[in-house]
């Protein structure tokens, strides 16, 4: 496998596939400016950029991602981007710079994996508001400063007019001036688009390059780990130290990488990342922006995709209930052959799907929205941002004269798996949308689902605040206030 | 052109001194520090159960397991098996019992990381469970205590409250919190010649993590260097927990030889180690008609876990803050310091201040909406006078008492009247959209309330050329200590500040230091610092006065120069010729805190050497569907005395403010059945980010307001007292709640979102 760093091409020949990104640079390169905070994910002191090729092919992509669950054979063909790599010489990078006119930093600890996401911020969106602030460094945690003093930095880094390399030097590692067609070059040189094989040991590491290729290798190891975006198959290494045999990696598979609009739908393709698929969902249903910026971190969102996030069925997965109140589908490959089946009847049990061996999902495809309907989308949790949800829930619904026509309630956190409420829709389905109607209706919620307690909620206030989730969609469908804190206080 | 002043004088905004190492990456923390080529890496075999006998341990596996070197258990301990700081109940490796749910029971040393963690859960353990205590009333009912019960008491609370106008009674419960340092806990321990021990360790306390590394391997602290240059966040979670990681670090390098690194998993850190008490409290309380306490009865019981640990001192703190800024005439305060069968609970900033300032708060709220009163109003009626009312519960006088001018200028710059008026129509006009706001004042305590901790030491060397060596007990957690520290002495030696290196906390430059903690760093280091700095300085005035044949007041240090006489040399050239001249350029420096002087066995005296204040404003808007909220705008006015640095005094009121509300709504620790702890990683236990904290967040430090006190510069500590302005949170949360006349929601705390919804609807239905 081949990356750059710093400008130069590192060739690794002897890499165990289980091994993390994180792992790599602070023990085996004694890189270790990027930190351990927590091994999961969630507190951003790993924070690196993986820098690429976009799809135009003239530009490069950079973004954001957690480290220390992201699996080393993923670099191959990209480029990586430490803490290290910023500083050129004795001049900091603008984001340093202004992390240290700004107090930034305190402990120090998570300061490299803020620098890292205001980085990716600095490349990606020259003026941002305070919300864009706060959502680029949603997922880095820090315990000293009350983070005032951070987003003051990530204002203050755009002070002075870039300099010619302030994003050219990063990646040159010392030379500056050289520009970004030259770095494109250096990344096609990498570029192959034949499959990459790692082996180690017992352990081995598929990266097909096409959908054949794929389905081939799925039909040939169904024991594998098929890996997405790792951002949960990475913590059955870290924390549960499993040791994943045959990894099939779909990164790179090219065809379930693009987002395509038919006449009937949203078709988007299994491999595509959560920060790519969002705004096109959105474009077509905009009602589902809070749910979007509340759905885990950008470095989770970079790495996770749309297909990882259905196909690993976590009862609390964040796209689920949207997707299931939209009627979406999945079509599923078996070798060559290729069958449609509808979200609602993926699920089978706690984290059991419908996937038979050999089988994967190579598309998602959510049909258009019509206009006479209502959709909305509501997560409680604990904290706004990078949080799991206490409940997750999705509605739609179609109103003809006042009547019900039409209606989706789907939950997640609810039961063992992303569910609909289809007591509650019944009763719904034919009556008048009211206020009396479905207070009576929502007492059905209870006969739907039957949640848990545990350390998010109890049972109780899971009941309670399903049923009021459908108040506040009543509440929003029929005009009158407004009922969400989300935006207050910004 | 040549400055006029020094760089880094105290008082200015000089940058953390290692902000360019922390944003490229380049500071060091112990796990980055270049591994020796013999080292092993340690896991910790953690207890399954809250209480039982080991009937068996089955290593057999383990030993088997790849790259395995040594397991070892409490046997194995060559000696001492304790790292209790004051009282010796904590064992390194629990023996033979276990006392709760993630104790350390055995440590595998192996190869790498993967080794050793992957065996560590080969180890077939089995138990007998003993009955278990998992909660703090459990504890009470059968007497089950890690420390006697403790009563504070003046006057005669009974008869005050009895015969009162009003009177109210209430219990409410507080819950704890991680400290969520992002470095995790770690220690790396280096063999020596002759059988002597070199630890790096993350600790706010390396003199005593030497002391306990030095008995747990049957050595003296002669035997023993603790170095730490800095710690990746601590607040308090590293003062005595940082000794159980280097024990078993060292007496695995001791038995094995080998250099041995011991990092916790976030999870393990999360379970193993003790965080801030949870409590129980109930109040009794007897008021007139204005809303004065006239009597008032306090019941603390905090849940200590298996171990005393420092919970003495801790809940110490709880009776000695439950007054806040308020004069309780007649009280009674009980406290209970309760054993139960979960990680022992420590240190965290505030050290028991909170939960007895969350306390008074609660019981001035409840008066407050009694009488149908503006809580504010309450709060003045209560505050400690000056020349009168001005005796704490404890017998010291508060001499220092500007609370009441700072909450006038707050009230004022807040705007908190008509927001209050503005806040009372919203809520008329939305049913399901409800604002909140409050006022809550700080006073906090400085000074380690153990006398004897008051005293810190430096020393410091001037070589050759002008540069400086500088070194002290305190240690550099985040919080600006070394940057502040080094101000100090440039100011002596009127030196720019980039002339002195700021050196690691090392146990073998200065001895016996306290830990860095009760807020007390700058303020004892400092003063230390100086004193080092300043015997080095007449050493040099009485050399270059002799030496140019002038009178020592002729001789005066400037800016980086020495007027001599009529004469100008700069302070290198000084230096070089009084080393010529053979005079000792280094020296120690030692402080012990004045005028303080404290009674355990009453409960009286001066435990404080001054006091520091502060408030804030909280505003709040909350979701009475869901109870998920929003802070909309925070105002603060807080006290540094002569701040030493306002960037970095700045940088711990936001910081504290933010961990503060934390604590109190988002951060729920949870605890299943069995005992164990289900929050044990930021995925399940969520402290602030980014979008918590609003955009109108107006911070400011009180100006012209020197320290009382001969405090160094005349500044305040400011470590722990900003975390209580998260007060203003819970209550403006509370306020929100209380919709009806009268109506005392009963919020616990954290106020998550379930907890505001519960406390919403049993005291004030949304559809009334």
């Amino acid at each position: 496998m081949r990356f750059v760093l710093d400008g130069d091409v590192v060739e690794l020949d002897n890499v165990d596939p289980n091994r993390t990104v994180l792992q790599f640079l602070r023990e085996d390169l004694r890189r270790t400016g990027t930190k351990e905070g927590c091994a999961e994910g969630d507190c951003g002191a790993c924070t690196v950029v993986v820098a690429d090729v976009d799809a135009s092919g003239l530009r490069i992509g950079a973004r954001a991602i957690n480290s220390c669950i992201q699996l080393l054979p993923t670099l191959d063909g990209k480029e990586l981007l430490t803490v290290e790599s910023l500083a050129n010489g004795g001049s900091l990078h603008p984001a340093q710079r202004a992390m240290v006119d700004c107090h930034g930093s305190q402990c120090g600890f998570c300061t490299p994996g803020f620098v890292m996401s205001l980085f990716a911020l600095y490349k990606n969106n020259p003026a941002p508001s305070r919300t864009e602030i706060d959502d680029a460094l949603a997922g880095n945690l820090c315990r000293c400063t009350g983070y005032r003093s951070i987003v003051a930095a990530a204002k203050d880094m755009y002070r002075d007019a870039p300099r010619e390399g302030d994003w050219t030097q990063v990646v040159s590692g010392g030379e500056p001036g050289r520009d970004e067609a030259e770095r494109i070059e250096r990344l096609k040189l990498l570029a192959s688009d034949q499959p990459l094989c790692v082996t180690w040991k017992d352990r081995r590491f598929f990266s097909p390059k096409t959908v054949d290729e794929l389905a081939g290798l799925v039909q040939e190891f169904p024991e594998a780990t098929l890996l997405a975006g790792g951002t949960d198959v990475g913590l059955w290494i870290t924390k549960q130290h499993r040791n994943l045999a045959t990894i099939i990696y779909t990164g790179n598979v090219s065809g379930i990488q693009d987002v395509a609009v038919t006449d009937s739908c949203v078709d988007i393709g299994a491999a595509v990342s959560l920060t790519d698929a969002m705004p096109a969902i959105l474009k077509h249903f905009p009602s589902l922006t809070e749910l979007f910026l509340r759905f885990a971190s950008p470095p989770i969102r970079n790495a996770g995709t749309l297909g990882g996030n259905i196909a690993n069925g976590s009862p609390i997965g964040d796209s689920m209930p949207a997707l299931l109140a939209l009627d979406t589908s999945l079509v599923l490959g078996n070798g060559s052959q290729r069958r449609t089946i509808a979200l609602d009847e993926f699920y089978k049990a706690y984290r059991e799907t419908a996937l038979q061996a050999g089988e994967f999902i190579e598309r998602i495809q959510i049909p258009l929205p019509d206009e006479n309907s209502y959709v909305r989308s509501y997560k409680v949790s604990k904290r706004f941002d990078q949080d799991i949800s206490t409940v997750c829930a999705a509605f739609r619904l179609r109103l003809n004269n006042n009547v019900v026509e039409e209606i989706r309630l789907a939950y997640g956190g609810m039961a063992e798996t992303p569910r609909r409420a289809r007591r509650c829709e019944e009763a719904l389905r034919g009556s008048e949308w009211n206020a009396d109607t479905v207070l009576t209706a929502s007492r059905m919620l209870a006969e739907d689902f039957t949640p848990i307690t545990d350390m998010r909620s109890s049972a109780q206030y899971r009941g309670e605040i399903c049923r009021n989730l459908l108040t506040r969609f009543l509440h929003e469908t029929t005009g009158a206030e407004t009922t969400s804190v989300y935006s207050y206080g910004r | 052109m040549v400055a006029e002043t020094i760089a880094g004088a105290p008082g200015s905004a000089v940058p953390h001194d290692s902000s360019r190492l922390h944003v490229t990456g380049r500071a060091t923390y112990t796990d980055d520090i270049a591994e020796p080529r013999d080292l092993l890496h340690i896991a910790v075999g953690m207890s399954e159960r809250p209480h039982a006998r080991v009937s068996s341990m089955d290593f057999s596996a383990v030993h088997a397991a790849q790259g395995v070197v040594d397991v070892i258990v409490a046997d194995d301990i060559a000696g001492k098996n304790n790292c209790g700081p004051v009282v010796e109940d904590d064992p390194i490796l629990a023996a033979g019992i276990v006392e709760y749910a993630g104790q350390a029971l055995f440590a595998v040393a192996a190869e790498t990381v993967e080794d050793a963690r992957r065996a560590v859960k080969l180890a077939k353990i089995e138990y007998e469970d003993l009955p278990p205590i998992l909660d703090i009333r459990q504890a009470i009912e059968s007497g089950s205590f890690v420390l006697p019960s403790e009563t504070l008491s003046r006057g005669d609370s009974r008869n005050a409250i009895e015969s009162a106008a009003n009177r109210l009674s209430g219990s409410v419960s507080l819950g704890g919190q991680d400290q969520f340092y992002l470095e995790g806990q770690i220690a790396m321990a280096l063999p020596r010649e002759g059988g002597d021990l070199f630890v790096y360790s993350s600790t706010q306390h390396p003199g005593e993590v030497q002391h306990l590394v030095a008995e747990a391997i049957g050595k003296s602290s002669k035997d023993v260097v603790v170095e730490c240059r800095r710690m990746g966040g601590a607040f308090g979670g590293k003062e005595s927990q940082a000794a159980l990681i280097a024990c078993i670090a060292g007496v695995m390098a001791d038995r094995t030889g080998r250099s041995c690194k011991l990092r916790l998993d976030r999870d393990d850190d999360m379970i193993m180690t003790g965080k801030r008490h949870d409590f129980v409290i109930d109040y009794d309380v007897g008021f007139n008609d204005a809303g004065r306490i006239t009597g008032i009865d306090f019941m603390f019981a905090s849940r200590c876990g298996m171990s005393a640990d420092l919970s003495g001192a801790i809940n110490d703190r709880t009776m000695f803050h439950c007054d806040n800024a308020y004069f309780l005439e007649d009280v009674t305060i009980v406290s209970h310091r309760c054993k139960t069968n979960t990680v022992s609970n420590t240190a965290f900033r505030g050290f028991g201040g909170p939960q007895g300032m969350f306390a008074i708060e609660y019981v001035l709220d409840d008066i407050a909406r009694f009488l149908n009163m503006d809580p504010l109003d309450v709060r003045y009626e209560n505050f400690y006078g000056i020349g009168e009312r001005d005796v704490t519960q404890y017998q010291q006088k508060v001499e220092d008492n500007i609370v009441c001018e700072l909450v006038d200028e707050l009230v004022e710059t807040s705007d908190y009247r008509n927001r209050v008026q503005g806040i009372r129509e919203f809520n008329k006009s939305n049913s399901i959209l409800k604002r909140g706001i409050a006022l809550t004042p700080v006073k906090f305590g400085i000074s380690f309330t153990a006398t004897h901790l008051n005293q810190a030491g430096a020393l410091v060397h001037v070589y050759k050329d002008g540069t400086v060596h500088l070194n002290h007990g305190g240690t550099e957690m985040g919080q600006g200590l070394f940057t502040k520290v080094a101000q100090v002495v440039a100011d002596e030696l009127q030196i720019d500040i980039d002339r002195i290196k700021i050196t690691a906390s090392d146990t073998s430059k200065v001895p016996n230091a306290s830990a860095t903690a009760a807020s007390s760093g700058s303020d004892m280091n400092g003063k230390a610092a100086q004193a080092a700095a300043r015997k080095i300085k007449n050493r040099l005035i009485e050399f270059a006065a002799d030496c140019f044949s002038v009178a020592e007041e002729d001789v005066s240090f400037r800016n980086n120069s020495v007027r001599i006489g009529k004469q100008k040399i700069s302070f290198a050239e000084l230096v070089e010729k009084a080393w010529f001249a053979r005079v000792s350029l280094s020296a120690t420096g030692f402080y012990r805190t004045p005028k303080i002087n404290y009674d355990r066995s009453t409960f009286s005296g001066r435990p404080f050497f001054y006091y520091a204040y502060g408030a804030a404003v909280s505003e709040v808007i909350v979701d009475m569907l869901t109870g998920e909220n929003r802070l909309l705008r925070v105002d603060i006015l807080h006290d540094c005395g002569k701040s030493l640095n306002p960037a970095i005094d700045l940088g711990q009121i936001e910081g504290g403010f933010v961990q503060g509300a934390g604590w109190l709504t988002s951060e729920e620790l949870n605890w299943n059945e069995a005992g164990e702890l289900q929050t044990h990683a930021p995925s399940t236990y969520k402290i602030p980010t980014s979008s918590d904290v609003p955009a109108d967040f107006r911070v400011k430090i009180l100006e012209s307001s020197p320290n009382a006190e001969d405090t160094i510069f005349r500044s305040k500590a400011v470590g722990e007292p900003p975390l209580m302005l998260g007060l203003s949170v819970f209550y403006a949360l509370r306020d929100a709640l209380a919709n009806t006349p009268g109506g005392r929601p009963p919020l616990h705390a954290p106020a998550t979102p379930e907890a505001i919804l519960r406390a919403a609807s049993s005291a004030d239905p949304i559809d009334d």
